[in-house]
C-alpha cells in the first residue's frame, strides 16, 4: 500500500495501477419538490484512489457541501450512487470521517477537547489505546498539552485543529474536509494547510478536501476536481504535477503553480457565466 | 475577587431584609394584638417547634415527601420529555392528552388523589408529581429537539451509539432548558406539598400551619409560615448550586464570548 501511495503522490499518470477507494457514479441531488424543486447536483462522476489528496473546487452555492454529505452517507442522493471500497453508501461508512465546515459547532462545548476526541473512539478501541491515540493526534496537530481545555477556551484555529485531531484519532481510511479553513485567519490557514499535508503523509489517509479557494486547492492536491455552476457536474479534473513535499514559498513560486491556478480560475469563471446564461 | 467586594456585595443584598426584620421586631415588640404576636414570641415558638427534636414530627415527613415527589417529577419529566423530543410519532399521539392534563390546575387533582390514596404520604407525592412534572416535560422535549444540525451530523458520521448520542450529545445540549424546567417544577413541588398537606395530611409543615391556625395557635401559624419561607429559599439555593455545577461549561462559554 505504501508503494501505491508513493506512486500516487509523485506521478498520477499510472492511475490504472491504483486502487479506487471512493467512486461517485452519476450522483444527483435535488432539494424541494414540485415548483420549488431545484436540481443542485446533476450527475457528478469521479473516482478517488487510495492515498490520494483530492481537492474539489466550485463557487459558493455550487453544491460542494451537498456533495460531501452524499458521500459521507449523511443524506441519500436523489439519483446515482457513491461506492466506498466497492460498497454502495447508504449510511456513514465506518472508515470515513468528516471535518465539518463549522468547526465551532461540531465540537461539543460541554466536553474538554480530549473527551471530544475520545467520544467516537469508544466503540472502536480499548481504553489504553484510546489514550495513546488521543495524545498522538493532539501532538500531530500541535495541541499537545491542550487536551484539558474546552473548545470555547480556544481560538478558531485551535478549534479546527481539535476537530482535525478528532478525525485523525478515529483513523479513517478517507477523511472528508468541507472548507475547513474558510473561517480562520490567513496565517493560521497557511499553518493548517501544511499541517494537513504532513498528517496526510504520516497517517497515509485519503483526503477529499472541498474548498472555494483555488490557490489552496492547487497547493494541496494531487488532483483538482472542478465543479461547474449549478446544476452541478464535474467540468474538469486537473492533475497537479507539482513536486512534493510542497512548500508555501517554493511551490507557489513555481511557474507551473501559476499556470494551474490560472487554468482552474478560467474554468470556474466559464462555468459561472454559463450557469448564469442557463438560468436567464 | 477580593474580600472587600464580596462583603460589599453581601451588604447590598442584605440591607433591605435586615431593615425589614428590624422594623418588624420593634413594631411588634409590645403588640397585644393576638393576630400579630411580637416577633420575639414567634421566634421563640420557631425555636421550640423547629429547632428541637419536635421538628422531626412534621419537618422530616414534609421534606421526605417533597424530595421524593420532586425527584419523581424531575426524572419522570426528563424521561417523558426526551421520548417526546426524540419521536415525532409519540409526540403527536401524546400531545393532546398532555395539553389537557397540563391545563388542569394542580389543586384540582386533590380530590382524585384522596380517592385513590386516601390521606397518605403517597397522595401528597401523587399531587406533586402530576402537578409539577409538566414544565420539565415540555422544556426537555424542546431542548431535545433543539439539537443543532451540525451536532446531529457529527453524531451520525462518527456512528455514535444510541446511549452515546443521548447522554453525551442530546441531553447535555438540552441541559440549560431542562434546568429552567426543573426550577419551575421545584417551585410547584413546594407549593403543592404545602397545599396538599393543608388539605389532607396528618403531619407535615402544611398540616402544622393550617392546624395551628384552626386552633388559634397564632404564634405557631407565623412560625410555620416562616419555616416554609426558609425551606423554599434553601431548596432553591441548593438547586441553583447544582445547576451552576452542571452548567459550568455554559457559563464559561458565555463569559468567553462576551470578553
Ligand atoms: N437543506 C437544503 N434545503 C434546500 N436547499 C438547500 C439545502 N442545502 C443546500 N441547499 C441549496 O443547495 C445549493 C448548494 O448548497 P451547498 O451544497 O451548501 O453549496 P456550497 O457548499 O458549494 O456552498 C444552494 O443553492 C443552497 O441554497
Ligand atoms: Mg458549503
Amino acid at each position: 500500500m505504501g508503494v501505491l501511495t508513493m506512486t500516487g503522490m509523485t506521478e498520477n499518470t499510472g492511475a490504472a495501477a491504483l486502487e479506487v477507494i471512493l467512486e461517485l457514479q452519476g450522483v444527483e441531488k435535488a432539494y424541494g419538490s414540485g415548483s420549488t424543486r431545484t436540481q443542485v447536483l446533476d450527475g457528478v462522476d469521479f473516482a478517488v484512489n487510495r492515498g490520494e489528496f483530492i481537492c474539489v473546487v466550485g463557487p459558493s452555492g455550487s453544491g460542494k457541501t451537498t456533495l460531501l454529505r452524499c458521500i459521507a452517507g449523511l443524506m441519500p442522493p436523489s439519483g446515482g450512487r457513491t461506492l466506498f471500497e466497492g460498497d454502495v453508501v447508504t449510511e456513514p461508512p465506518a472508515k470515513l470521517a468528516v471535518v465539518f465546515q463549522d468547526y465551532s459547532r461540531s465540537l461539543l462545548p460541554w466536553m474538554t477537547v480530549r473527551r471530544n476526541i475520545e467520544l467516537p473512539l469508544k466503540n472502536k478501541f480499548a481504553r489504553g489505546e484510546r489514550a495513546e491515540r488521543i495524545e498522538h493526534a493532539l501532538r500531530s496537530v500541535g495541541l499537545a498539552g491542550k487536551g484539558d481545555l474546552y473548545p470555547w477556551q480556544m481560538s478558531g484555529g485551535m478549534q479546527q485543529r481539535a476537530a482535525i485531531a478528532r478525525g485523525l484519532a478515529y483513523q479513517p481510511d478517507v477523511l472528508l474536509m468541507d472548507e475547513p479553513f474558510a473561517a480562520v485567519d490567513a496565517q493560521t490557514r497557511i499553518d493548517l494547510e501544511d499541517l494537513v499535508l504532513d498528517i496526510q503523509r504520516e497517517y497515509n489517509t485519503t483526503v477529499l478536501f472541498v474548498t472555494h479557494d483555488i490557490d489552496e486547492a492547487v497547493y494541496l492536491a494531487d488532483r483538482v476536481v472542478v465543479l461547474s455552476g449549478a446544476p452541478t457536474t464535474v467540468s474538469h479534473e486537473i492533475p497537479v504535477d507539482l513536486p512534493r513535499p510542497r512548500d508555501q514559498v517554493q511551490t507557489k513560486l513555481d511557474p507551473r503553480f501559476a499556470q494551474l491556478r490560472t487554468r482552474i480560475f478560467e474554468l470556474i469563471q466559464n462555468a459561472k457565466s454559463s450557469s448564469v446564461i442557463n438560468r436567464a | 475577587m477580593n474580600a472587600g467586594r464580596v462583603l460589599s456585595k453581601g451588604l447590598v443584598r442584605l440591607w433591605l431584609p435586615v431593615l425589614l426584620v428590624a422594623v418588624w421586631w420593634y413594631a411588634s415588640a409590645d403588640s397585644s394584638n393576638i393576630y400579630f404576636p411580637p416577633l420575639a414570641t414567634i421566634l421563640e415558638t420557631f425555636q421550640r417547634d423547629w429547632l428541637t427534636a419536635r421538628a422531626l414530627d412534621d419537618l422530616v415527613p414534609s421534606l421526605t415527601k417533597l424530595v421524593i415527589g420532586f425527584l419523581l417529577a424531575a426524572f419522570g419529566g426528563i424521561a417523558l420529555g426526551t421520548l417526546l423530543g426524540l419521536s415525532p410519532r409519540v409526540r403527536s399521539a401524546v400531545e393532546p392528552i398532555m395539553q389537557f392534563l397540563r391545563s388542569l390546575p394542580p389543586p384540582v387533582l386533590l380530590p382524585i388523589g384522596l380517592l385513590l390514596f386516601g390521606i397518605t404520604g403517597a397522595m401528597n407525592i401523587f399531587i406533586i408529581v402530576f402537578g409539577a412534572i409538566w414544565p420539565t416535560v415540555l422544556n426537555t422535549a424542546d431542548g431535545v429537539r433543539s439539537l443543532p444540525p451540525e451536532l446531529r451530523d457529527m453524531a451520525r458520521s462518527y456512528r455514535l451509539g444510541f446511549r452515546q448520542r443521548l447522554f453525551a450529545v442530546v441531553l447535555p445540549n438540552a441541559a440549560p432548558q431542562i434546568f429552567s424546567g426543573l426550577r419551575v417544577t421545584l417551585q410547584l413541588s413546594i407549593i403543592l406539598i404545602v397545599v396538599s398537606e393543608m388539605v389532607a395530611a396528618v403531619d407535615g409543615v402544611g398540616f402544622y400551619v393550617l392546624n395551628s391556625q384552626q386552633t388559634f395557635a397564632v404564634a405557631e401559624t407565623w412560625a410555620g409560615t416562616l419555616l416554609l419561607g426558609v425551606i423554599g429559599y434553601l431548596t432553591t439555593l441548593v438547586f441553583l448550586l447544582a445547576q451552576r455545577r452542571v452548567l459550568a461549561w455554559q457559563t464559561g462559554m458565555h463569559q468567553t464570548r462576551k470578553a
